[in-house]
């Protein structure tokens, strides 16, 4: 499972500390005009890169080797058959596999998307209005960061079954949409990076709640947003539990449960390893792209962060 | 800043909207589960997790347009039983028609998770099949819980090649393959004969069905549990004394590491059933032509005996609202010739269906055409499989056996082999209790 650790520092532990040091570019530059970093570190760090690295490298080396050669040749040495690999995979029941990967960019953009507005509206709420209850809902939201989302896998399972709506995309997509984690940053972030003094002036000058929200706070809000919504992407991109139980369907399969049942095919089948690899290759390409194409909203953050005072 | 009503109520109302928008969309999108009663053809959904399988129900979709079979893949075994017991328990999600294990069957019928189709298969469905496999079925009782598909009774395959360099004839007895066990790992200590794998309760409830063990018995209404018999023991403590010498593996099946070993030819000999061919052929296809299939060595040469490793019946779910047309289409699949040879054809299983299978199995699979009679000496193996019981909670037996055999394999001594058959006995007839099951010991 890919895993963000990034991001974090980046939005609001800067936007809090900086006011009182001085500015991010001055801080880096200190840094850098200090003693060289320590070789132990380096050495650690290398390490570090080394076992994090090393699997990935492994994927893309197996997925280059035929069925036979998998096996039978030496782990890092590189094959031909990739083209044959992604072919036999788009082969595989009528190209299925391109449907689980137009399902997991359904599931993960459209549940991304709802949640982070969902944590946008709740986080915005949480940090600009005052409301009976207002810090039990929070300490429940609190709580449920801490609640691994595979225990609640079952009794979603449960409730949804009573609606009739498991093995259908809403099954996965509507669990998907509350993220604690997701409203938990964008409150703290809103209490951050919106002022209230901007809402006030909104609400002097005519704005309705929903005015206000959408076109003053939210501008505001973005580079937070950003963070919630790659992090709710990653995290149902790589779900298992949830859409494995909830799914009967094939056809509506995301990416990892597809390729699950590729492996577990029953002891009287081989596991289709050589598919699996090839897929895991294709699956996390997407992923990769995501990363790069938003990575300058994070860089935009710390310009933020560093600007206010 | 406090919440104007205004904004109180919009919000209210904004969260019904997306509930009320989210319920009716769902219903556009299920679409599986409601197949039409009054008018149409009725829709009957297929849980199942035989390769393949698609382009069988493909036949039989072009031939009864008034009841259309539609084919969910699902993973291998015990997930797809697990996710079952589930949808049942939930009352809903549930498909109509499910590929259900042999040793599943009780279990599955414990939790009503079954039709019984006593009333809607035809007389002559019996007929069709081996009285141990029809027992597997009907659980000795008069109702039928499903139709069999296909079974797998157990050989022994091995590396002709090897044998041959090694100068080592097919052992006909357990004593001669620990001797060729022994003849193997000598030549080359990084090769074995076989594995003892704690990942594969069924190949061992196999190896046990073989001596003439039967995990469980049913005394009138009572369920008893027999793991520990002299003859799993036996077995356990024969295997036991192979791993402790070093002579047999301790390796699990089904990884890589076997897989790397079935290529490279460490991995000499496997203790297998009937789809073997398949498997070896997917993970191994480089050595096609080197391997040949033998009857499994005995503990009584005189009286030749085999167990069964896998096999499975087609069910109709108690949540099926269709189970007539159900059992209609179970029996079209598993006994139709047409359909049969379709599934030898499209699937490559074994069918348990007697007279179709003997009719559509002629020519060895490909991985094996250097064993012209590969059918003939299945077919008299499948005759010498012993009988066997399963019982409600082999899921638990099953997973007792991964617990305490991984412990043993790791402590590599015959001793610790047979207290693992002790505890998987004490575990699962304590869970029979637990469970409320009438026990009788």
């Amino acid at each position: 499972m890919t895993t963000l650790t990034s991001p974090l520092p980046a939005d609001v532990p800067a936007a809090r500390v900086d006011a009182r040091r001085p500015a991010g570019r001055a801080r880096r530059h200190w840094r850098g005009a200090g003693e060289r970093p320590s070789p132990v570190a380096t050495a650690v760090l290398l390490l570090g890169a080394l076992y994090c690295l090393l699997p990935v490298v492994w994927v893309v080396v197996a997925s280059t080797k035929s069925g036979a050669e998998l096996f039978a040749s030496f782990t890092f040495a590189p094959s031909t058959h990739l083209a044959d690999n992604v072919a036999d995979l788009s082969a595989y029941r009528d190209g299925l596999f391109w449907r689980w990967m137009v399902n997991t960019a359904l599931y993960a953009g459209v549940g991304a998307i709802l949640s982070t507005l969902v944590s946008a509206m709740a986080g915005y709420g949480l940090a600009k209005y005052t409301f009976a209850g207002k810090n039990a809902v929070f300490n429940v939201l609190l709580a449920g960061v801490l609640v691994p989302a595979v225990v609640l896998a079952i009794p979603q399972y449960l409730l949804l079954a009573e609606l009739d709506l498991t093995n259908t995309y809403w099954s996965v997509l509507l669990p998907s949409i509350i993220s604690p984690y997701g409203i938990y940053l964008a409150r703290i972030y809103a209490a951050a990076a919106v002022p209230d003094e901007v809402v006030e002036a909104a609400r002097t000058d005519g704005a309705s709640e929903t005015r206000t929200f959408f076109q003053v706070a939210v501008p505001m809000l973005v580079p937070g947003l950003v963070t919630v919504f790659l992090f709710q992407f990653v995290a149902i991109w790589n779900n298992f539990m949830l859409p494995y139980i909830m799914l009967g369907d094939d056809k509506l399969f995301p990416i990892t449960v597809g390729l699950s049942g590729l492996l577990n095919q029953g002891a009287s089948q081989p596991a289709m390893y050589t598919l699996v690899i090839t897929g895991a290759l294709l699956s996390i390409l997407p992923l990769v792209a995501l990363f790069f194409v938003l990575q300058r909203f994070w860089q935009v953050d710390l310009a933020a962060g560093a600007v206010k005072s | 800043m406090r919440l104007t009503t205004g904004t109180r109520i919009a919000a209210l109302a904004a969260a019904t909207a997306l509930l009320a928008s989210a319920c009716s969309g769902g219903g556009d999108d299920a679409g599986s589960d409601d197949g039409g009663s009054a008018a149409g053809p009725v829709e009957l959904t297929f849980w199942t997790w035989t390769p393949n399988m698609e382009k069988v129900v493909d036949l039989w979709n072009s031939e009864h347009p008034d009841i259309t079979v539609t084919v969910n893949k699902q993973d291998g075994g015990d997930p797809a039983i697990t996710k079952l017991l589930t949808a049942i328990k939930a009352g809903s999600g549930a498909p109509d028609i499910m590929q259900a294990e042999y040793q599943k069957i009780p279990q599955l019928v414990s939790s009503d998770a079954l039709a019984d189709l006593a009333g809607s298969l035809g007389d002559d469905v019996a007929g069709q099949f081996t009285d141990g496999v029809w027992d597997a079925v009907t659980l000795g009782s008069d109702a039928v819980y499903a139709v069999p598909q296909d079974s797998g009774p157990m050989q022994f395959y091995y590396r002709a090649d090897i044998f041959e360099k090694l100068g080592i004839d097919v052992p006909t007895t357990w004593d001669e393959y620990a001797d060729a066990a022994r003849k193997v790992h000598e030549a080359d200590p990084k090769a074995y004969l076989g594995t003892f794998s704690a990942n594969d309760a069924g190949w061992f409830s196999g190896i046990t069905q073989q001596a003439g063990a039967s995990w469980y018995g049913i005394d009138g209404d009572a369920w008893s549990v027999d793991i520990d018999s002299e003859a799993t023991t036996k077995v356990a403590e024969y295997w036991g004394g192979l791993v402790e010498e070093g002579v047999i593996d301790n390796k699990p099946m089904y990884t890589p590491e076997w897989n790397a070993g079935l290529n490279d030819g460490t991995q000499v000999g496997w203790l297998s059933a009937i789809w073997a061919p398949g498997v070896l052929a997917g993970n191994a296809a480089d050595t096609a032509g080197k391997w040949e299939m033998a009857p499994m060595p005995q503990w009584d040469a005189d009286a030749p005996a085999t167990g069964a490793w896998g096999g499975s019946a087609t069910a109709v779910t108690s949540q099926s609202e269709h189970p007539e047309q159900a059992a209609e289409f179970i029996t079209w699949l598993n006994t139709d010739p047409e359909a049969v040879q379709a599934l030898v054809d499209e699937t490559g299983i074994y069918p348990a269906d007697v007279p179709a299978s003997t009719e559509a199995l002629t020519d060895p699979p490909e991985f094996f055409s250097n064993q012209p009679d590969f059918y003939e000496v299945a077919a008299q193996t499948a005759q010498t499989v012993q009988p066997f019981t399963y019982g409600p909670n082999i899921n638990v037996a099953y997973s007792a056996y991964n617990d305490e055999f991984a412990k043993a394999t790791k402590a590599k001594t015959a001793d610790a082999f047979v207290d693992a058959v002790d505890a998987m006995q004490q575990i699962t007839l304590d869970d029979l209790k637990n469970q409320g099951f009438n026990v009788s010991e």
